[in-house]
């Protein structure tokens, strides 16, 4: 069985990441070649020429107008995938051709479709409207886990660990006190836990950068949509001050849209693309390159712990036993999802394989 | 058991929505089905299996624990501050 949930839709770049350079990812054990024709579109492809498996992306392959040279012995494709070209002869077969994948920029990201093309479905990409929106700012970057993308997953979903891991950054004592409310959309692959802290210590990460040098009420509430995207919609205002309107205005609170694209690389690895928009100070740089340097170091040390545990998991018996509390009710329930997503997405997978045995 | 769900006030909007508390000033979880029924556990996986065993039992007779459902698009939270919608209010901050 596939250790990644299969027919859904994963983050493999940055919109800014893909240009007319050949830039390749690996997402969920493939890997993807990614490039923009001259229009702008974005292709995304195999990242092995079908010829002798060379990676497209590796120098001396080149892009030459809208298509691909590969490096190797020049075998040429468009951004449909289709050769168009061979070296010493005429006639180029029939069957060549790379897989490619349906793709997506939306919201900043590059989207990729892994899994039965015939099944892809735009409208299942969850939206994350902050990331390029003028009303927002946004810094951003993405960090290589060394780790199953599973335990990012437990990780985020249970934000309590903000108090011990990142003291001193994000975490305060409120964190890990207050308890949550969670709510779990089957149908949609939804995850919601909500932890509101009504008179909390505000942590350096909002005191610097929104200037509140009193306590605060912090409000969390995280949307995970399984399987890879992530969003935490943090609001924070000053003891006292009014709460949101009906209409949805909240015009007392500093609002914060902490967003993870959470993508497979391999069984081992994870792609950590974080994000952290913000409605204050649109312009200020001082505070973007805080929040840039200050998430990033937040997010390190989240690698560093969860690239310890994986080593330690992958060394010890499968079933070691683990103990949950309450604290992991969102996280179990995000494990349940991923467990049925992938599930579902091997049984598709073999189906498709029965067939092609049974018409070949 | 009970039918009526506490506050806070729901957040996603599906049809079928599992809902869990924390019991103010215990350690205990109650959850509610999306049928409305309820019941509360010691901790989190206890409850969970309640859940997902429950609607064996509907009324309407509807069959399954979720994982039978059609794949649809999220729901959108209503009460998320900001959201961008073209009706968002001016973001200009009150004192």
């Amino acid at each position: 069985m596939s250790p990644f949930p299969r027919n859904q839709w994963y983050v493999a770049a940055y919109a800014h990441e893909v240009g007319r350079e050949l830039f390749t990812r690996t997402v969920c054990g493939e890997s993807v070649l990614l490039w923009r024709t001259e229009a702008g579109e974005v292709a995304a492809m195999a990242d092995r020429c079908i010829h002798r498996r060379f990676p497209l992306s590796e120098t001396p392959s080149r892009l030459v107008g809208d298509s691909v040279v590969c490096g190797y012995h020049g075998f040429t494709y468009g951004a449909n995938g289709v050769c168009t070209a061979v070296p010493g002869q005429a006639r180029v077969p029939r069957t060549a051709r790379l897989n490619t994948y349906p793709v997506k920029e939306q919201d900043s990201f590059v989207w990729v479709w892994i899994g039965e093309r015939d099944k892809a479905d735009e409208t299942l990409i969850p939206r994350s409207p902050w990331l390029d929106s003028p009303r927002y700012t946004t810094v951003c970057g993405m960090e290589p886990l060394a780790a199953r993308y599973g335990l990012l997953v437990d990780n985020l979903l249970d934000l309590s660990h903000e108090t011990y891991l990142h003291g001193g950054y994000i975490g305060t004592p409120e964190v890990a006190e207050t308890p949550i409310t969670t709510e779990v959309d089957e149908a949609a692959g939804v995850v919601h836990v909500s932890r509101h802290m009504d008179d909390a210590e505000c942590p350096p990460f909002y005191a610097k950068s929104t200037g509140i040098t009193g306590r605060i009420t912090r409000w969390q509430d995280i949307e995970y949509h399984a399987p890879c995207l992530y969003l935490l919609h943090s609001r924070i205002a000053p003891v006292g001050a009014p709460g949101p309107n009906a209409d949805g205005s909240d015009l007392h609170a500093f609002h914060v849209e902490v967003v993870y694209a959470i993508t497979p690389e391999t069984e081992h690895s994870t792609h950590d693309f974080w994000a952290v928009a913000r409605d204050f100070a649109l312009e200020d740089q001082e505070v973007s390159d805080f929040l840039r340097e200050n998430n990033r170091t937040v997010v390190l040390q989240d690698v560093a712990a969860l690239d310890k545990l994986e080593q330690v998991i992958a060394s010890e018996s499968a079933g070691a036993q683990e103990l949950s509390i309450n604290i992991d009710t969102g996280g179990l329930a995000a494990r349940r999802l991923l467990k049925r997503l992938t599930e579902a997405g091997s049984e598709a997978r073999g189906t498709n394989e029965r067939q092609s045995l049974a018409v070949s | 058991m009970s039918m009526s769900r506490p506050a806070p006030s729901a957040m996603l909007t599906g049809d079928a929505v599992y809902r869990v508390v924390w019991v103010p000033g215990t350690d205990r979880l109650r959850g509610w089905c999306w049928c409305g029924t309820s019941y509360e556990a010691e901790g989190p996986v206890e409850l969970w299996q309640w859940l997902l065993a429950h609607p064996d039992n509907h009324v309407d007779g509807s069959a399954g624990r979720g994982s039978n459902l059609p794949l649809r698009p999220a729901s959108r939270l209503p009460h998320r501050p900001r959201d961008l919608r073209g009706d968002e209010p001016s973001h200009e901050r009150q004192p």
